[in-house]
């Protein structure tokens, strides 16, 4: 069983050898933070404490199981907001604990990566793009629970540049998916800066760009010119979706890798997603991303990572609190 | 029938089991740990110190708040999921109420207080011998909800561990009805929740949710700007 709640989604799940799931139950918790214009981590936890028993109830009668047909329970550890880490552990804890079952506590981004082997055996050395609305990362694998983390955000995490642009654009939280729809309906889109970085990293940065687009919607307004939000969107979007196709093609070339994963809610991105699948076509390098539920979060991707972690004998105890900052190491 | 009973609503953290009416073990400290690092293993060793199985637990008895969201949460969140796992009803008991217990028997009010930060507190007055509430648990500033309870006319003793951010206010306008109660005797005990809990009704264990008696920042916020909208 996984059980997920380090944002705003409370969620459990069953699967079964890591590989396939039995049941995967989501309770998103949009709807109470839109209002705010973003997750606000109080409400959020409230809503864990309301949510977690009816979310566990629900994973084990879809499945149609009973708690002692479970191997192991495998929890979000972090990192993620504090408070709403701590309701998934400390309810982990105490259904462990009622039914004597193994604990293991997963890295959140370890839970992203391993959303690919519900659908799709994963070969090894492999490279995950990890972009969400907290993360923009991209993982080199060697084998089963090696993380080396050879690029990262120096600043926003990709889906917060999205928030922040969509907002100026006065458009309703997540904004996500409202750009990407907007960029769809464009034909002349604005140019922005594409922020590569020094020669040969792999790093992004993202707080930039969203400059750009701000002083660009500014200036506009100064001189009273009308702004096609289509065109602004769309020139975000495509100097989003070209940086980070590059990066993960000269990493996926440079480490001679034998598949590219993508994980993560901006994953999600159809301008995003149509880019990285037409890169590596041409390379012939395997590019696989999962379906829309797996790639936002979700607690099956957290069995899948825990799965891997149990197989190892890595334990965690009682004594297992939410870590918000936890860094992503290896499991071996 | 074997009770736990939890309590990390403030910074102390209080557990118990009760088996038929005897205290088999109790615990309480007030070391400022975080509780989501040490509640489930201190729950653990008390029981298997006690020798009591997860699977031999027949009530889980929990303080609900108010006190710190992310304490009551804790303790709420253990409670409702063992009580789930395990199928045993589970009863939510007033953490003010819990160290109300503490000066029970006084003849006149007593008056839990957990502080809230800026002068504010969680705090509640109950009548001394029957611990019935005499007003609701609420958040409250502190001299205002003192200045009330003076116009009772009644002796109160004052309990929790925050008293003493207060005492100087409570002298101050409570003068000789203001009473203490003891530093050992104002920590929560898991033992008295227990025997509160065996008196309240179990509640629906997907739907207990802490009693945080305060909205929060965001939303207060959000109201406050909805209001200025219509005016
Ligand atoms: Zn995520």
């Amino acid at each position: 069983m996984g059980i997920e709640t380090s944002c705003d989604e409370t969620a459990a799940s069953i699967v079964k050898n890591g590989k396939e799931i039995v049941s995967n139950v989501v309770a998103s918790q949009i709807e109470s933070h839109k209002r705010f214009g973003g997750v606000v981590p109080e409400i959020a936890s409230r809503h864990h404490v309301e949510q977690i028993t009816l979310v566990i109830e629900e994973a084990l009668q879809l499945a149609e199981m009973e708690p002692h047909q479970l191997d192991a329970v495998a929890v979000t550890e972090g990192p993620g907001l504090v408070g709403a880490l701590l309701i998934g552990v400390n309810a982990a804890k105490a259904f462990a604990f009622a039914h004597q079952l193994p604990l293991v506590g997963v890295h959140h981004i370890a839970g992203h990566i391993y959303a690919n082997r519900l659908e799709q055996e994963m070969e090894f050395p492999l490279l995950a793009l990890v972009i969400s609305g907290g993360h923009t990362e991209l993982i080199h694998m060697k084998e089963h629970g090696d993380f080396t983390v050879i690029g990262e955000t120096r600043d926003d995490a990709a889906g917060e540049a999205y928030d922040k642009v969509a907002r100026t654009l006065n458009l309703p939280y997540p904004g996500g998916p409202h750009i990407d729809r907007l960029a769809h309906a464009s034909n002349d889109a604005v140019v922005f800066p594409r922020i590569w970085l020094e020669e040969g990293s792999y790093d992004f940065s993202f707080s930039g760009l969203k400059s750009s687009v701000l002083n660009y919607m500014h200036n506009a307004a100064q001189r009273g010119e009308h702004v096609a939000p289509e065109s602004v969107a769309a020139g975000f979007q495509n100097s989003v979706v070209e940086v980070v196709t590059g990066k993960t093609m000269r990493a996926a070339e440079e480490y001679g890798v034998r598949q590219v994963i993508a994980a993560g809610g901006v994953a999600a991105n159809k301008g995003l997603r149509h880019s990285l699948e037409i890169a590596f076509k041409e390379k012939e390098i395997p590019f696989y991303i999962p379906p829309l539920p797996l790639c936002t979060d979700n607690a099956a991707m957290i069995a899948a990572a825990g799965t891997v972690m149990y197989q190892k004998g890595l334990y965690g105890n009682m004594a297992m609190n939410g870590r918000p900052g936890m860094p992503l190491t290896s499991w071996i | 029938m074997i009770y736990l009973g939890i309590d990390t609503s403030n910074s102390p953290l209080a557990i118990a089991l009760i088996e038929d009416g005897v205290v088999l073990i109790e615990e309480t400290s007030n070391l400022k740990i975080n509780h989501s690092l040490t509640a489930m293993p201190a729950i653990e060793e008390m029981m298997k110190k006690a020798k009591v199985l997860p699977a031999d637990l027949t009530h889980i008895a929990v303080a609900e708040g108010p006190g710190s969201y992310t304490g009551v949460r804790i303790g709420l969140t253990i409670a409702k999921t063992l009580a789930w796992s395990l199928k045993i009803p589970l009863h939510p008991v007033s953490s003010l109420k819990v160290l109300a217990a503490n000066g029970q028997g006084f003849d006149g009010l007593v008056c839990p207080i957990m502080d809230a930060r800026r002068g504010t507190a969680f705090i509640g007055l109950y009548e001394g011998v029957s611990l019935e509430p005499v007003t609701a648990d609420q958040h409250s500033d502190v001299k205002s909800f003192l200045l009330k309870a003076k116009e009772l006319g009644l002796p109160i003793l004052f309990t929790g561990v925050d008293v003493a951010l207060h005492e100087a206010l409570i002298i101050e306008i409570l003068g000789e009805a203001a009473h203490f109660s003891g530093v050992q005797n104002r920590l929560p005990r898991a033992s008295n929740l227990i025997l509160l809990a065996q008196d309240t009704l179990e509640s629906d264990v997907h739907h207990a949710v802490p009693e945080y008696r305060r909205i929060t920042e965001a939303e207060a916020n959000y109201n406050k700007a909805q209001e200025g909208q219509t005016l």
